[in-house]
C-alpha cells in the first residue's frame, strides 16, 4: 500500500523569542524583525507524513504552502527532509487572507493537485494561533477531519488509525480516507534535514527566485526538472479572486495589544501539611491542576 | 536552538583553507560523479557549499539534540542484557538523528551510498559532535572503520558492508585483549579456517572494545597457528547477523560513559578474512589506528572548545568581590590561554587532516590509474607529513584537552567539583583522550623519528617562507628564533647517539616541535583572519616560555644524571 499525502505548511515569523521590536506602533506584527521559520506544528505534521512514507514505501509527500516568494523556503525545507515535491501558492491577490480565505485558496490548490489519501497539517500556526485552517480545509473539500493528532498509527483498507491528544488523556480513532489530520505539538519532533537531500535539492528554486538572482546553473533546471519549484497564482488554481485575500476575509482585527504578564497578587502558604493539602484541593477544584 | 557550526566561525575558517581546492579536485576526480548522482557537486564552489550545508545540519543536531542529551547519557549510560548492549535513551536519540540526517559513511564513495566528503569536513563534524558529547563521538566516529573496509576489503565486501554502514549500522574495531593492550603483537584470539564450511571461525576474548555490540566488527585475530608476533595476525570481518559474539560485561569508566566499552566472548563466530593473511597488524591496523588517531584529535579539539566555553560563560556570570570573576587577571589569563590552546589545537587538527586528505585521495586514485611522477611525489610527501603530524597532533591536542578541562573546573571553583556543571563531565571525558589509540608516551615514540630525521624542522623552515602581512613579521621573526633554538637543542641531544638518552629527552623535543609548528599555523590563520591574532600572541608567549624551560632542562642535563631517574627492576 502507498499513500498520497499532502502536507500543508506555513512560513511564520518566529514569535517564540520576541524582542521589543516584535510589534509595530500600529499594533501589527513587525515581520522584518522576526526570522521567518517553518511553522513548528507543521514540522510535527511533516514528520507524521515522513513516518507514513517510511512505513509504506512508494508513498508520496507533496508540500503546499501559501505566501510570498520567500515562502519557497518552506518547500525546500520539506524536500531536505524527505518530501517529494511542493507547490507555492503566491499571488498578490492572496495577500491579507484570514483563515477563511486561506482555506479557500488551499482547497482550490488541493483540487488542482488532484487525488490524495491524506492531508496533514499542524494544529495551528504560531502567528495567528487560530487552529482554524486545517478544519476549514476539510469542510471546503467536504471530507472528514481528525484534530490534535499525536501519532498516525497506520492505514489499512481505506481507514487510518490516529492517536489524538485530549485535554486529559489520549484516544485512538479511526477515519475513512481521504481525510484531514491536524497534528499537535506534542507529536514527535521532525527529523533533521538529510545530508544527501540537501545536496540534491539545494538548487531548487521558483521561477521568481531564479529571475531575482543570477544563478550559475541555468542548464541544471532543464536537466533536473525537480529543481523547478512550481508557483501557482489565483488563476492557476481556478480560484474566485473575490474569495481570496483581503476581499475574501470577513475577519477584521479590531485591536492588537502587547500584553506583558505580571504577578499581581500573591498569597502565602505555610509549609504545613494542612495548608498544602488545602491549597492542593483548591487548585484541583478550580482545575488549575489535575 | 543552538548550532555548533554557525556559532563557531573557526570551523568555517579552516574549511576555506587554500589547500581545499586541491583536496576537492582530487576527491571529486574533477567532478566526475555529477552526471551519475543527483547529489554530487558540479564544481569547487558547489562542493564547498555542500560541505557547509551539511556541516550546518551537523551543527544543528549537535546543538539541539546531542549536547542537551549529554548529561542524561552520562548518568544513565549503557547496560548489558542477555549478552547485548542497550544504549542510554539519549544515545539512541542521537544515533537516530544522525542516521536520519544521512551522516553515516560521510567519507565513503557515492557508489556505496556515501557522501564522498573529504577527511576535512568529516573531521569538522567530529569536532562538533565531540564538543556536544565526547562519548557520543566514539560511537558516531566508528564509521571510520568503513574506511579500512574500503581500503583493504574485496569489492564484494565493500558492496556488502559499506552501504549498510551508510544506512546507519554501527561498527567496532576489536583489537585489545586482556594481555594485548599497547602491545598488539600479543593478540591471541584464534582464527581457524574450516575447510568443510569454507569459512573462518573466531574463538577467544577481546577486552576494552568500544561499541563492542556493533553490527559490523573488524577483528584482529591470530590466523597462523604457532606464531607469536604481529606477523601471525590477520584482519577479519564479523557480521553480528551471523551470531557467535556475546558481550560479557561493560566497563564502569571514569568518563565517556555513554560509550559502551565491552568485554567480548567469541565462540565459533563465523568471520570473513579482510585483505591478505598476516597483514592484519602490520598493515591494516596501522592504517586504522592512524585514522582513529585523527578522530581522537578531533575529540580533543571538541573537548577543548567545550571546556573553554564552559569556563568563559561561568567566568562572565559569576560575581565575587563585586565584579564578574572574568575581570580578574588570574582568571582572564587562564581563559586566554585556554582559547589559545583550543585554537592552536584546531589549527593542528586541520593541517593534519589536509595532509591525510591529499595522500589518501592519491592512494585511492592510484588504484584506478597510474599516477604521474608529480602525483607520486605529492603522495609521498603528504603521506610523510600525515605520518609526522598525526602522532605530534594527537600528543599535543589531547594534553591540551586535559589542561583546558582542568582549568575549566578551576574557574568554576567549588561549583566545578560538583555534578551540577558540565565542566566536571568534560574533565572526566577528556582524561581518556591522551590514553587510548596510543598514549601520549607512545605518540612521542612515533613522533621522535620525525624530530631526528628533520621532518618537523623542514616544515618549520617551509612555514617561515610563507609570506605574512607586514604587521605580523615580528611574530614570524620570533618563530624563526624559536626554530633555531629547537634545531640546536635537538642536535645536541642527537649527537650523543645514545638511544636511551634520546628517548629520555624525546618528549621535550617533540613538544618543542609542537609549540613551534602550532604557532606557525596560528600565524597563518591570523594572516587570513585577524580574529586569530589574539590566540597567536597568547600562544606564542606561552610557547616561548615552554621552549625556554625545556631548553634549560636539556642544556643543564648531564647524561650520567639519568641514573637518578631510573628504578631497579
Amino acid at each position: 500500500m502507498s499513500l498520497r499525502i499532502i502536507v500543508l505548511a506555513k512560513q511564520v515569523p518566529d514569535t517564540r523569542n520576541v524582542g521589543k521590536d516584535a510589534m509595530k506602533a500600529d499594533g501589527t506584527v513587525n515581520r522584518a524583525a522576526l526570522p521567518a521559520i517553518f511553522n513548528p506544528e507543521d514540522l510535527n505534521a511533516l514528520e507524521q507524513a515522513l513516518r507514513l512514507k517510511d512505513k509504506y514505501p512508494g508513498s508520496t509527500i507533496t508540500l503546499l504552502t501559501m505566501g510570498p516568494s520567500r515562502a519557497a523556503d518552506v518547500i525546500r525545507e520539506g524536500l531536505f527532509r524527505g518530501a517529494d515535491n511542493g507547490y507555492l501558492l503566491t499571488d498578490r491577490a492572496f495577500a491579507g487572507a484570514d483563515t477563511l480565505a486561506t482555506s479557500y485558496a488551499l482547497s482550490k490548490a488541493i483540487e488542482k493537485i488532484g487525488d490524495f489519501d491524506l492531508i496533514v497539517c499542524g494544529r495551528q500556526a504560531i502567528d495567528g494561533d487560530t487552529d482554524q485552517v486545517g478544519p476549514q480545509v476539510a469542510e471546503k473539500l467536504n471530507i472528514p477531519q481528525v484534530t490534535y493528532a499525536e501519532d498516525i498509527l497506520g492505514a489499512a483498507n481505506g481507514l487510518i488509525k490516529i492517536k489524538r491528544r485530549l485535554e486529559r488523556g489520549v484516544e485512538v480513532v479511526e477515519g475513512a480516507m481521504p481525510l484531514v489530520v491536524t497534528v499537535n505539538g506534542s507529536a514527535p519532533a521532525c527529523r533533521p534535514r538529510n545530508a544527501r537531500l540537501i545536496q540534491k535539492y539545494k538548487h531548487a528554486k521558483t521561477v521568481t527566485e531564479r529571475q531575482a538572482d543570477d544563478t550559475d546553473y541555468t542548464e541544471l533546471f532543464s536537466a533536473r526538472p525537480y529543481l523547478n519549484l512550481p508557483e501557482w497564482s489565483v488563476a492557476d488554481v481556478s480560484a474566485d479572486v473575490v474569495q481570496c485575500g483581503l476581499s475574501g476575509s470577513p475577519t477584521k482585527v479590531k485591536k492588537i495589544e502587547n500584553v506583558v504578564f505580571q504577578a499581581k497578587e500573591h498569597r502565602s502558604v505555610e509549609p504545613t501539611d494542612d495548608d498544602i493539602n488545602g491549597l492542593m484541593k483548591e487548585l484541583i477544584e478550580n482545575h488549575t491542576i489535575g | 536552538m543552538a548550532n555548533f557550526y554557525t556559532d563557531n566561525l573557526s570551523i568555517k575558517h579552516h574549511l576555506h583553507h587554500p589547500l581545499m581546492k586541491r583536496i576537492v579536485a582530487l576527491r571529486e576526480r574533477n567532478f566526475a560523479d555529477k552526471d551519475e548522482f543527483d547529489y554530487a557537486p558540479f564544481d569547487y564552489e558547489d562542493a564547498m557549499d555542500s560541505y557547509e550545508k551539511v556541516l550546518e545540519i551537523v551543527g544543528e543536531i549537535c546543538g539541539d539534540i546531542v549536547a542537551p542529551n549529554a548529561e542524561g547519557v552520562d548518568h544513565e549510560g549503557p547496560r548489558v542484557e542477555n549478552g547485548r548492549v542497550i544504549y542510554a535513551a539519549g544515545t539512541k536519540e542521537n544515533l537516530d538523528a544522525t542516521v536520519k540526517a544521512g551522516l553515516m559513511g560521510i567519507n565513503m564513495p557515492r557508489r556505496y551510498n556515501g557522501l564522498n566528503f573529504p577527511v576535512v569536513p568529516y573531521i569538522m563534524a567530529a569536532d562538533m559532535v565531540s564538543r556536544a558529547d565526547a562519548g557520543f563521538e566514539n560511537l558516531w566516529g566508528l564509521q571510520d572503520c568503513a574506511e579500512t573496509l574500503y581500503e583493504f576489503g574485496s569489492e564484494e565486501q565493500r558492496q556488502k558492508y559499506i552501504p549498510r554502514v551508510c544506512a546507519g549500522e554501527t561498527m567496532s574495531m576489536d583489537l585489545t585483549e586482556p594481555d594485548a593492550g599497547s602491545d598488539l603483537q600479543s593478540v591471541m584470539l584464534k582464527a581457524s579456517f574450516c575447510e568443510k564450511d569454507n569459512c573462518w571461525y573466531l574463538n577467544g576474548v577481546k577486552r576494552f572494545i568500544t561499541n563492542g555490540d556493533a553490527d559490523i566488527h573488524l577483528v584482529l585475530a591470530r590466523s597462523e597457528e604457532g606464531t607469536k608476533d604481529g606477523r601471525g595476525l590477520s584482519m577479519f570481518i564479523y557480521d553480528k547477523q551471523n551470531g557467535g559474539v556475546d558481550v560479557r560485561r561493560i566497563e564502569n569508566k571514569m568518563g565517556i560513559k555513554g560509550s559502551p566499552t565491552c568485554e567480548l566472548v567469541f565462540k565459533n563466530a563465523k568471520a570473513e578474512l579482510c585483505g591478505d593473511r598476516k597483514l592484519g597488524l602490520i598493515k591494516y591496523v596501522m592504517a586504522l589506528m592512524n585514522g582513529a588517531r585523527l578522530g581522537i584529535m578531533a575529540q580533543a579539539v571538541g573537548l577543548s572548545e567545550a571546556a573553554y566555553r564552559e569556563g568563559e560563560s561561568y567566568a562572565k556570570e559569576r560575581r565575587q568581590f563585586g565584579k564578574a570573576i572574568i575581570e580578574f587577571p588570574a582568571v582572564y589569563e587562564m581563559l586566554a590561554v585556554m582559547r589559545a590552546k583550543a585554537d592552536a589545537s584546531r589549527a593542528m587538527l586541520y593541517e593534519t587532516a589536509r595532509f591525510v586528505d591529499i595522500y589518501k585521495a592519491l592512494d585511492d586514485i592510484s588504484k584506478e590509474r597510474k599516477l604521474t611522477p608529480e602525483e607520486r611525489a605529492e603522495q609521498k610527501a603528504f603521506g610523510r607529513l600525515a605520518d609526522a603530524y598525526t602522532p605530534l597532533g594527537k600528543a599535543m591536542t589531547t594534553e591540551y584537552a586535559n589542561q583546558n578541562a582542568y582549568d575549566a573546573v578551576q574557574i568554576h571553583g567549588g561549583s566545578g567539583f560538583m555534578k551540577d556543571y558540565a565542566c566536571e563531565r568534560i574533565y572526566r571525558d577528556a582524561r581518556i583522550t591522551n590514553i587510548y589509540e596510543g598514549t601520549t608516551q607512545l605518540q612521542v615514540v612515533a613522533a621522535i623519528r620525525h624530530v631526528t630525521t628533520g621532518t618537523y624542522l623542514s616544515q618549520m623552515k617551509a612555514y617561515a617562507e610563507i609570506a605574512v602581512k607586514p604587521e605580523l613579521e615580528s611574530i614570524k621573526k620570533r618563530l624563526v628564533a624559536l626554530t633555531a633554538i629547537y634545531e640546536q637543542t635537538v642536535a645536541k641531544v642527537i649527537e650523543t647517539k645514545d638511544n636511551e638518552y634520546i628517548d629520555f629527552q624525546a618528549r621535550r623535543m617533540v613538544e618543542m616541535a609542537g609549540h613551534i609548528i602550532m604557532s606557525f599555523l596560528l600565524l597563518q590563520d591570523t594572516s587570513r583572519n585577524e580574529v586569530f591574532r589574539r590566540s597567536t600572541e597568547v600562544y606564542l608567549n606561552y610557547a616561548e616560555a615552554e621552549i625556554a624551560k625545556m631548553k634549560i632542562f636539556i642544556d643543564n642535563f648531564q647524561q650520567e644524571d639519568l641514573g637518578f631517574y631510573k628504578f631497579e627492576k
